[in-house]
């Protein structure tokens, strides 16, 4: 139980800096942020990693089905953004919304 | 080892706050994204190195290349087939996924736990319960948005809050069994199973133009499903990752709700389907009132307008007229015509959907102006073009305080000299009410398919 409050207090940290960053995002890149986050939400492939590699049959099947969905979110998620994103162009800089 | 993967994981934090950061501004929006792939990169790889996968053998390693690569394979197909109008489909599904993938990872682990503590356990419940509703309710929101099973409307009976309320408190005391006795499985799959149920009951009464809502809802779900995962692992970067998404989807929640002017209750049960006030006869509003026009009367608008904004909705996707609107917006501009987009912010089937439309026809993105920033101009606008666009411009939002959208901010078109509204016929919005705006002295409708209208004006402005 004693590691409950350093976690917690990582948790509502975050939470107040994803409030700070995301309000400044403007509803032209709305979409992006949604898919983006997406992407970024796959973070649970870690998780599964960890239960492929578990001694317990069970775990191992759960986990691997957790692996190919996270992947799925992660991969599909950063691929369809950068997709969306290279579309934002401004027309006196071409270069713009390419990186 | 341990301090070494956690202090890359850190790393992997800061990329991940740097990259959404890199969002709020349309030209490091690519490098932020970028930066969140690395991030995301350098923690696989992190993981790759902990004990418990380096010490499993080459066994475990093919499990991992067989499900990395299965994943991406299908992530990659989706991302680049994927149509831009069927994004709200996209992100629907992704959330799905993120969902499924909280409350697989904190199934497997409570399979293998031997004695897990209180906070386990209940992390658990809440990865298991968060992350199948999100599952399952945004699978619904897929299927409602692709038209397959269920209607675009609201799906409402008798008893559906008495009934959602009753199956939310079994899964919570499915929930606590599971705390009380964490050995016994069959209790997370029960849970599981009655969370997925809710997560059904919970999407069905909402409405296809609530949807933004409801994506928006579900994205915030799906990052808190992942941060209850991070504290059945006790790891910190799923519990970061996890609060930022949570924290995205909550504020992109708010706007939508506020930019309708309804609570997100009110969204979640479906209710303006019977939203209070008057019933108002379509018939009074249109009859004898309603001036249909042609695309050469329009044509002839466009040759003495300066100003024309063009408000699209959600007919503009349908009819995926965004290339030949961004044509008809050249063609004027080249005739002196200036020409902006207003961007209502539930415009659409989700938070940016009208945005990532235009953005792809190649409309400069400085042309597309938030309903703030386009409102005060409309008084010196000649032309608007509202195209497939109801409930966000009736006027009656502003003026009917009995009417059921009462108080919605709305893009003021009527307040331009002329508006011209393609659309297919007098059908209600969304909200199901008649709009004065078509029945206004100063609007014209050109009835059509989006599409094909837009093609008939730039013939007859080409002509004119």
């Amino acid at each position: 139980m004693d590691a409950f409050l350093p976690l917690l207090t990582i948790f509502m940290l975050a939470v107040f800096v994803g409030f700070e960053i995301i309000t400044k995002v403007p509803p032209l890149l709305h979409t992006p942020l949604m898919s983006g986050s997406n992407a970024i939400s796959g973070i649970t492939i870690i998780g599964a990693l960890l239960s492929v590699a578990s001694p317990n049959r069970m775990t191992v099947i759960l986990g691997f089905l957790a692996l190919v969905i996270a992947t799925i979110n992660v991969v599909g998620g950063f691929l369809v953004t950068h997709r969306m994103l290279g579309m934002f162009r401004r027309k006196d800089d071409p270069g713009a919304g390419r990186g | 080892m341990d301090n070494a993967i956690n202090l890359v994981y850190l790393a992997a934090s800061v990329l991940f706050i740097l990259g959404i950061r890199g969002l709020t501004h349309p030209r490091t929006a690519v490098r932020g994204n970028l930066m969140g792939a690395a991030g995301m990169l350098l923690a696989v790889m992190a993981t790759l190195l902990d004990r418990q996968i380096f010490g499993a053998g080459p066994q475990a390693f093919a499990v991992i290349l067989a499900g990395v690569a299965l994943g991406g394979a299908i992530g990659a197909t989706l991302a680049l087939r994927i149509a831009m109008t069927a994004m709200p489909e996209m992100v629907a599904l992704l959330n799905a996924f993120g969902g499924g993938a909280s409350a697989l990872v904190a199934g497997s682990v409570l399979v293998s736990a031997v004695d897990p503590s209180a906070q386990t356990a209940v992390a658990t419940v809440a990865s298991g319960l968060i992350g199948s509703v999100t599952f399952w309710g945004s699978l619904v929101a897929f299927d409602k948005l692709r038209g397959l099973l269920l209607p675009d409307a609201p799906v409402v009976f008798p008893g559906q809050q008495v009934l959602n309320g009753a199956i939310a408190l079994v899964a919570l005391g499915l929930g606590a069994m599971v705390v009380a006795d964490p050995g016994t499985i069959a209790f997370y799959a029960g849970l599981v199973a009655v969370a997925s149920v809710l997560g059904v009951l919970l999407t069905i009464s909402i409405g296809g133009a609530d949807m933004p809502v409801a994506i928006a809802l579900l994205n915030s779900y799906s990052g808190l499903a992942a941060a209850s995962t991070g504290f059945v692992l006790s790891n910190n970067i799923l519990i970061i990752t996890g609060s930022l998404v949570g924290a995205s989807g909550i504020i992109l929640t708010r706007i939508m709700c506020k930019a309708m002017n309804r609570s997100l209750v009110n969204v979640l049960v479906g209710a303006i389907a019977e939203g209070g006030g008057s019933k108002v006869d379509a018939d009074a509003v249109y009859a004898g009132r309603v001036k249909s026009t042609s695309a050469e009367e329009v044509a002839m608008l466009f040759d003495g307008a300066r100003r024309t904004v063009i408000v699209p909705g959600y007919g503009l996707a349908v009819s995926q007229a965004q290339h030949q609107v961004r044509d008809l917006a050249n063609l004027l501009e080249s005739r002196g015509v200036e020409v902006e987009y207003a961007i209502h912010p539930v415009a659409g089937r989700m938070p940016g959907h009208m945005n990532v439309l235009l953005a792809e026809a190649d409309v400069d993105y400085d042309k597309l102006k938030e309903m703030d920033a386009v409102n005060p101009s409309f008084e010196q606008t000649d032309v608007s073009l509202v195209i497939g666009a109801n409930d966000i411009v009736n006027p009656d939002a502003r003026t009917d305080p009995s009417s059921p959208i009462a108080g919605m901010p709305i893009l003021n078109v009527d307040q331009s000299r002329t508006v011209v509204v393609i659309k297919r016929s007098l059908s209600p919005g969304f909200a199901g009410i008649p709009n004065p705006l078509f029945a206004a002295d100063n609007t014209l409708m050109f009835f059509g398919d989006g599409k094909q209208a837009v093609l008939d004006l730039i013939a007859a402005v080409k002509e004119s």
